[in-house]
C-alpha cells in the first residue's frame, strides 16, 4: 500500500514539474490595475488560445503594479492613475496606453432604477465630503423633479484599498470642487471624511448592492456585471449624459496624445456634448532597459495583438479601445526607447 | 553497560534537538520584532509617540496615526468576547454534564467542524447573510429600544463594529467552547459524585465544583480566542466598513489594525505609508503580546493554581 501511494506520489510530482517546464516557455507576468482586468483577461485569453502563450496578470491595484515593476518582479505594471515624465525618467521606466473606460456612480436607493437619478459634479464632491446626508436634500432634488426620493441617510461608499479607479474619481471631484483640491486631494487613497470602504471594485460593488440609500463608484464593467443603478452625471457642456461606451468615447476623442509627454494623459471633465466625465486611461509600465529582451518582446506581442484585435472584446466589455493612430505612436515610441542592455532596439 | 551509555548519549541527543526547537522559536520571534522594528523606523522617526494618539490616517499628505485601528482592534475583540465567552461556557456545559450520550458526540464534531471553517467564509457570510438581517432587522430594533445609548444610534447599514463583533464572536466560540469542553471533562467524577451525593443540585455542581476546578483550563480557552480575534484579518475587513472614523456607535464603520494591513499592503507606494503599516504590524504584536503576558500574570497571581 505504502508503495503504491509512494509511486502515485512521484508520479503527480513529475507531472507537476513537466506542467511548470511548459509554462516556463510562455507565461507573461503582470501586475496592477483592477480597472482594465475584465478586458485584459479577456484578451490573454483568447491570445492564449491563438498562439500558447500565457499571461499571468494579478489585479492587485495600480499602486501594487508600481511597486511590484519597481521591483522588477514582473514583466510589466498596469496603472490607471499616469505616472509623470519626471518620475518615469527616475525609475528608468516607459509607459504607453492600453485602453479607456469610464468610472461611474452607482446608487441603491428603492425604486431608483439604472439612469433616472441626476448629479451634477458638485453633488458628487457634497456627498462624497458628507455636506450633503440625506437623499432628499434640495440640492439634489433640484435636478429630479419627477423622482420620489427618500428622506434617508446616504451610506458613502469609497474604495478601501489605493486605487487608479479612486484616482481618476478624485481627479475629477478636484476639478469640480475647490474645495475637495484644498481639503482632500487626488491620489489613489485619500483621508475620506465619511463613509464606508470597500476592498477593489468588486467590494465597492458589494457594500452598494447590500447597503440600502448607499452610493459608491467602479469601473462601468462592473455595474453592469452586477447590475447595479448607474446615474446620469453632468457633464463639462452642462448636459447629464449616461455612462455608455459612445460616451466615454466621445471624452476620449478630444485626447491630444501627440503632444502628451510620457502618454501622460488624464481624461476627466473633458469638454464636448456628450463627453462622460469620469473617463480614463489605463497604462502598461515597463523598464527602458530590459534584462531578459526576447521576455520584453513577448510582452510587446501581446500589446500589440492587443491593440490590432482587442477592441471588439473590449467594446463588448464597454471599454474604450485606443485608435490606432494612438497604437501606431505607442509602437513608434517601443521601437525608440526600449533596449536590451546593450543598446539594440527590442521592437523592429 | 553498553546499552545504558547508548541510552544516555540517546537521551542528549534529544534533548539537544527539542532544545533546538525551542530556541528556533524563541529566535524566531525576536527576528520577526527586529525586523517589523527596523521596517518601521522611518515611521517612528517621522510620527514619535503620537503616532499611537493621532487620529489622522491620510496618504495623500502622508500623515499616519494609529489611534483608530487600535480602538477598532480593541472594541472589536471587546465585543467578540462579551458574547462569545458565556455562550461558549454555556454551550460546554452543556456538552459535558447535561446532554444524553447520543447527543454529545455529534455536537463536539460540530462546534469542531465550525472551527475548521476558513474565516474568509464566515466574512462573506457576515456580509451576505448577516448584514441585511441586521439592517434590516437587528439595528432598527436595538435602535428603536435602547437608542438613549450613544451605542445604538446612526443610520442602519449592517455593515460595522457591531457586526464585526458579533461575526468575530462566532468564529471564536468554537474553539473557546470545545477546549472548555474537554476541560469540564476532565473533572474527576468522584468530586462530582461526592458533591451530587451531598445533595447538591446539577447548577449547584456546576457553579462550585466544576467551574472553580477548571478555571485555569477555562482562562487558557478564553485568552485562545481573544488571540484569534485581535488578529483576525479576513472577516473583519468584509463587514468592519474599513473607515477612519471615531464613533461612539457600535452601528458606525470602524476599521481594524489587521483589516487595515489587508487593505492598503499592496497599495502603499510611499516609504512612510509602508513603514506606518508596518509600525500597525508591531503594535498588533504588542497589544497581542501585553494582553496574553497580562492573563498569564492574573492567573499566576491571582488565582493560585486553579482549582486543584
Amino acid at each position: 500500500m505504502k508503495k503504491i501511494i509512494f509511486a502515485a506520489a512521484l508520479i503527480a510530482v513529475g507531472a507537476m514539474s513537466a506542467a511548470t517546464a511548459a509554462q516556463a516557455a510562455a507565461t507573461l507576468n503582470g501586475a496592477g490595475a483592477t480597472f482594465p482586468f475584465p478586458v485584459y483577461s479577456k484578451w490573454a485569453y483568447t491570445y492564449n488560445k491563438e498562439t500558447g502563450v500565457k499571461l499571468n496578470y494579478q489585479a492587485i491595484g495600480s499602486g501594487g503594479g508600481i511597486k511590484q515593476i519597481k521591483a522588477r518582479t514582473v514583466d510589466f505594471g498596469a496603472s490607471d492613475a499616469p505616472l509623470k515624465a519626471a518620475q518615469l525618467d527616475k525609475f528608468g521606466l516607459m509607459q504607453y496606453p492600453m485602453i479607456m473606460g469610464g468610472v461611474v456612480p452607482v446608487v441603491h436607493i428603492k425604486g431608483i432604477k439604472a439612469g433616472q437619478l441626476k448629479l451634477t459634479g458638485r453633488n458628487l464632491a457634497d456627498i462624497y465630503m458628507g455636506k450633503i446626508t440625506k437623499w432628499n436634500d434640495a440640492r439634489i432634488t433640484a435636478n429630479n423633479k419627477g423622482l420620489s426620493l427618500p428622506h434617508q441617510d446616504i451610506s458613502v461608499v469609497h474604495r478601501a484599498d489605493g486605487s487608479g479607479t479612486t484616482w481618476i474619481f478624485t481627479n475629477y471631484l478636484t476639478k469640480i470642487s475647490g474645495e475637495w483640491a484644498e481639503k482632500l486631494g487626488n491620489n489613489k487613497a485619500i483621508a475620506w471624511p465619511t463613509g464606508l470602504g470597500g476592498k477593489g471594485n468588486q467590494g465597492v460593488a458589494a457594500f452598494v448592492s447590500k447597503v440600502d440609500g448607499s452610493i459608491g463608484y467602479v469601473e462601468y464593467a462592473y455595474a453592469l456585471q452586477n447590475h447595479m443603478a448607474s446615474v446620469l452625471l453632468q457633464n463639462h457642456y452642462g448636459n447629464f449624459v449616461a455612462p455608455t461606451a459612445s460616451n466615454f468615447q466621445a471624452a476620449a476623442a478630444g485626447a491630444d496624445w501627440k503632444h502628451a509627454k510620457g502618454y501622460y494623459m488624464v481624461l476627466t471633465n473633458q469638454p464636448g456634448m456628450n463627453s462622460w466625465p469620469i473617463t480614463g486611461a489605463s497604462f502598461i509600465l515597463m523598464y527602458k532597459t530590459q534584462v531578459n529582451p526576447a521576455q520584453a518582446k513577448e510582452v510587446l506581442k501581446f500589446f500589440n495583438w492587443s491593440y490590432n484585435n482587442g477592441g471588439k472584446a473590449a467594446k463588448k466589455l464597454d471599454y474604450v479601445p485606443m485608435p490606432e493612430a494612438v497604437a501606431k505612436m505607442v509602437r513608434a515610441t517601443w521601437s525608440k526607447v526600449l533596449r536590451d542592455r546593450s543598446g539594440n532596439s527590442i521592437w523592429k | 553497560m553498553n546499552t545504558a551509555k547508548n541510552k544516555a548519549w540517546g537521551d542528549a541527543a534529544f534533548k539537544g534537538v527539542t532544545l533546538f526547537f525551542a530556541l528556533g522559536i524563541l529566535v524566531l520571534f525576536a527576528a520577526i520584532v527586529a525586523n517589523l522594528w527596523h521596517e518601521s523606523l522611518p515611521s517612528i522617526h517621522k510620527f514619535g509617540f503620537s503616532f499611537l494618539t493621532s487620529s489622522a490616517w491620510n496618504p495623500v499628505k502622508d500623515d499616519f496615526g494609529a489611534l483608530i485601528p487600535i480602538g477598532g482592534t480593541l472594541i472589536s475583540t471587546f465585543l467578540a468576547m462579551l458574547i462569545a465567552v458565556p455562550v461558549s461556557i454555556g454551550v460546554a456545559l452543556f456538552l459535558a454534564e447535561l446532554a444524553p450520550a447520543w447527543m454529545k458526540a455529534p455536537f463536539g464534531v460540530a462546534i469542531e467542524l465550525l472551527a475548521a471553517i476558513p474565516s474568509i467564509v464566515y466574512g462573506m457570510w457576515g456580509l451576505f447573510v448577516l448584514s441585511p438581517i441586521m439592517a434590516d432587522h437587528v439595528q432598527p430594533w436595538l435602535s428603536a429600544h435602547f437608542g438613549f445609548l450613544p451605542f445604538f444610534t446612526g443610520p442602519s447599514m449592517g455593515i460595522g463594529m457591531l457586526t464585526a463583533g458579533l461575526v468575530l464572536a462566532l468564529m471564536i466560540l468554537p474553539f473557546i467552547a470545545s477546549v472548555t469542553r474537554d476541560v469540564f471533562l476532565m473533572v474527576p467524577q468522584n468530586l462530582k459524585e461526592a458533591a451530587y451525593g451531598m445533595g447538591c443540585t446539577t447548577w449547584e455542581v456546576v457553579r462550585d465544583v466544576m467551574i472553580p476546578y477548571g478555571k485555569k483550563g477555562i482562562a487558557g480557552a478564553v485568552f485562545l480566542g481573544m488571540g484569534r480575534a485581535l488578529g483576525e484579518t479576513m472577516a473583519i475587513t468584509f463587514v468592519i466598513g474599513n473607515a477612519y472614523h471615531l464613533s461612539w456607535s457600535l452601528f458606525a464603520p470602524g476599521n481594524s489594525i489587521a483589516s487595515t494591513l489587508a487593505n492598503e499592503f499592496t497599495e502603499a507606494d510611499s516609504d512612510v505609508y509602508l513603514s506606518s503599516l508596518v509600525e500597525l504590524g508591531l503594535v498588533l504584536f504588542l497589544i497581542t503580546f501585553i494582553v496574553l503576558g497580562l492573563a498569564q500574570l492574573w492567573l499566576r497571581k491571582g488565582n493560585p493554581g486553579g482549582g486543584q
